[in-house]
């Protein structure tokens, strides 16, 4: 047998090259990831204080905190999220039990999955038309619509997706034993379905939670603390932009601070969504 | 016989109840229906409202500049006189940046999540990467500007303009002061935003190859890479080109994280390291600032525009994956 030993070598050769390749782009992912996140404790937990959680955001040279900012992110994200899911799990049980492969079903999936993907910024000026224009007035109620546009498709989504892992056999059945289609899906489909849909929840809910384009012409900003729905409303990841970019240092050290506190829910309703996956799974 | 006409009255009411019953449900049966149909169309009518309320809000626009819109680059609130090409640009030229740089790295990560990485590390790994999408854009934004921005600066940008100074088209594509931020620096962080979006897709549809197919190439004697390169990358082509087109969809509409670093400035420069913008870095710096009508318009058009190019990245992403998953479902 005649082996071409510059043939081996050259393909020994570009197998290792390759490989080593494949390794240093997972290293080069991991190595933003940690460069990233070590910025963000450094920086953050410097910056860290109780005040931040009592007092509202400052003009410049004063002390202050976020407490606003973190109020508002939070009123707004629960109410985005206690409108969007219902009409999410709705839609997406649709999807998966009723529509199927109609036509409509079809279109409507093709939709939810553009708006899954679409320009938040985009979504900001949607509502800036229809509800900031005429109000005449910025507001919260415009903010937590637009958070509630993005959460929507998300739990379309998760919701269409872990219904159909359901095994028929259960629908079946259910029905088998003269339960009504809405019944079967409400106590037997959605129940077996459950962990996954609250999983879709979570996500949509750190999806949020970062949120920025979508509020600064919605929402717009409020430096101080305010549970009113009908006026502008401060939120975290406006209070970061607009502190980020001025030239104080104190406004930097807040705008930390609040990447500190957005990122950790962030990533901590990310990992509690894996660990319930991993837990169905 | 007693006995009988006892049972039958039972059954009788007991027929009605259940005929109560039947119908009770067979009404909350259609309401359930028709609440879920509702919450469907729901989300219909928020994509033709957003498509309606951009063609809306930007006719002002529309009718002043028509198609010079495209391609004017001049940008003067003051004259209202309103130009979308630097914006338009800035927006393709970054997308393409983290595409060339996001889409080797995407696929060499996944090839490593499937072929090369030691079981148990498998899934931290992949989550650890996984992560980088879940970082909101707003920390990509503050951390570019005040960390990476300061150090690419001095430890990439200089070495680079020393090096390409003087030779010709390479020169000039990497020529200028460093600012640290500008358009490479935007594409440079967009690439790392949508990393995670391509390897997860690839990785996905790399585990969907059968192991057959692997196998008999191994069994010929192939190497690890030319199993990768000739058999796995064939079979999952578009998967990964949808994937890819996918992440292509995102990094077109990133607003925060280009915002922070690409520098606003309305101009085409030829350098990748000058200040430039994107569509949506100039609707969130300059829409709540907008004062006249023409202004706003503007900004609302821009928008219109970065939604109809996405629509059209994202709906071949979708059909491409779709095609895929069908394929799937029937082998």
């Amino acid at each position: 047998m005649i082996v071409s030993r510059a043939l081996y070598t050259r393909r020994r050769l570009y197998n290792t090259l390759f490989i080593a390749l494949s390794v240093g782009a997972a290293v080069f992912g991991l190595i933003w990831l940690a460069f990233i996140l070590s910025a963000l404790l450094s920086e953050g937990f410097a910056a860290l204080s109780p005040s931040l959680f009592t007092m509202s955001t400052p003009p410049p040279g004063q002390p202050g905190g976020l407490a606003n900012a973190i109020l508002g992110s939070v009123l707004m994200s629960v109410i985005a999220v206690v409108l969007g899911t219902p009409i999410g799990l709705f839609a997406g049980t649709y999807l998966a039990e009723y529509g199927k492969h109609t036509k409509f079903a079809f279109v409507v999936r093709f939709v939810n999955d553009i708006l899954l993907s679409a320009p938040s910024i985009v979504t900001g000026l949607f509502i800036y038309e229809i509800v900031v224009l005429p109000m005449g007035h910025f507001s919260a109620w415009a903010g937590t619509l637009s958070l509630m546009v993005i959460v929507i498709p998300v739990v379309v989504r998760t919701t269409e997706n872990m219904l159909i892992l359901v095994p028929n056999g259960l629908r079946e059945a259910a029905t088998a034993l003269g339960a009504p289609t809405s019944f079967v899906i409400r106590s037997v489909t959605w129940a077996a379905a459950k962990a996954g849909i609250v999983t879709g929840v979570l996500l949509a809910v750190a999806r949020i939670s970062g949120e920025t384009a979508p509020l600064l012409f919605t929402a717009l900003n409020n430096n101080f603390l305010s549970t009113k729905l009908n006026a502008p409303m401060a939120s975290l990841p406006a209070v970061i932009f607009q502190y980020a970019l001025s030239p104080y240092d104190d406004w930097h050290k807040l705008a930390w601070a609040g990447a500190l506190l957005v990122t950790a829910t962030v990533l901590t309703l990310s990992i509690i969504a894996r660990l319930l996956e991993t837990k169905r799974n | 016989m007693a006995d009988v006409a006892l049972t039958d009255t039972i059954a009788t009411a007991d027929l009605a109840a259940r005929a109560q019953t039947t119908a009770r449900a067979g009404r909350g049966d259609s309401r359930f229906h028709f609440l879920t149909w509702a919450a469907a169309a729901t989300v219909l009518l928020i994509f033709m409202g957003v498509i309606g309320s951009l063609v809306i809000g930007s006719a002002p626009a529309i009718k002043a500049f028509g198609f010079s819109f495209l391609t004017s680059s001049v940008w003067d609130p003051t004259s209202n006189e309103f130009g979308g090409l630097p914006s338009i640009v800035g927006t393709l030229v970054t997308s393409t940046l983290a595409m060339i740089l996001a889409v080797p790295i995407g696929i060499g990560v996944a090839i490593f999540l499937t072929e090369l990485c030691p079981r148990p590390l498998r899934r931290p790994i992949g989550i650890a990467i996984e992560l980088l999408a879940g970082i909101p854009s707003i920390i990509y934004g503050i951390w570019g500007l005040f960390v990476f921005a300061p150090w690419f600066q001095e430890h990439v940008q200089q070495p680079i303009i020393d090096a390409t100074d003087g030779i010709p088209v390479i020169g000039s594509l990497f020529g200028g002061a460093p600012y640290g931020i500008g358009v490479f620096t935007a594409g440079l962080i967009l690439s790392i935003m949508i990393l995670p979006f391509i390897s997860a897709v690839t990785r996905d549809v790399f585990e969907t190859v059968p192991t057959m197919l692997k196998e008999a190439a191994y069994g010929l004697g192939c190497t690890t890479w030319e199993v990768m390169w000739r058999v796995v990358l064939p079979y999952a082509r578009t998967g990964v080109v949808g994937g890819a087109m996918l992440a292509l969809g995102r990094a077109l509409g990133e607003t925060m994280a280009v915002t922070f670093v690409i520098g606003n400035a309305h101009k085409i420069h030829l350098s990748l390291f000058a200040p430039g913008t994107t569509i949506s870095a100039t609707i969130a710096n300059e829409f709540t600032e907008a004062t006249s009508v023409l202004y706003t318009s503007s900004l609302i058009f821009m928008g219109l525009i970065l939604f109809f190019i996405t629509f059209i990245v994202l709906a071949c992403a979708q059909l491409m994956l779709r095609a895929l998953e069908r394929q799937a479902g029937i082998k």
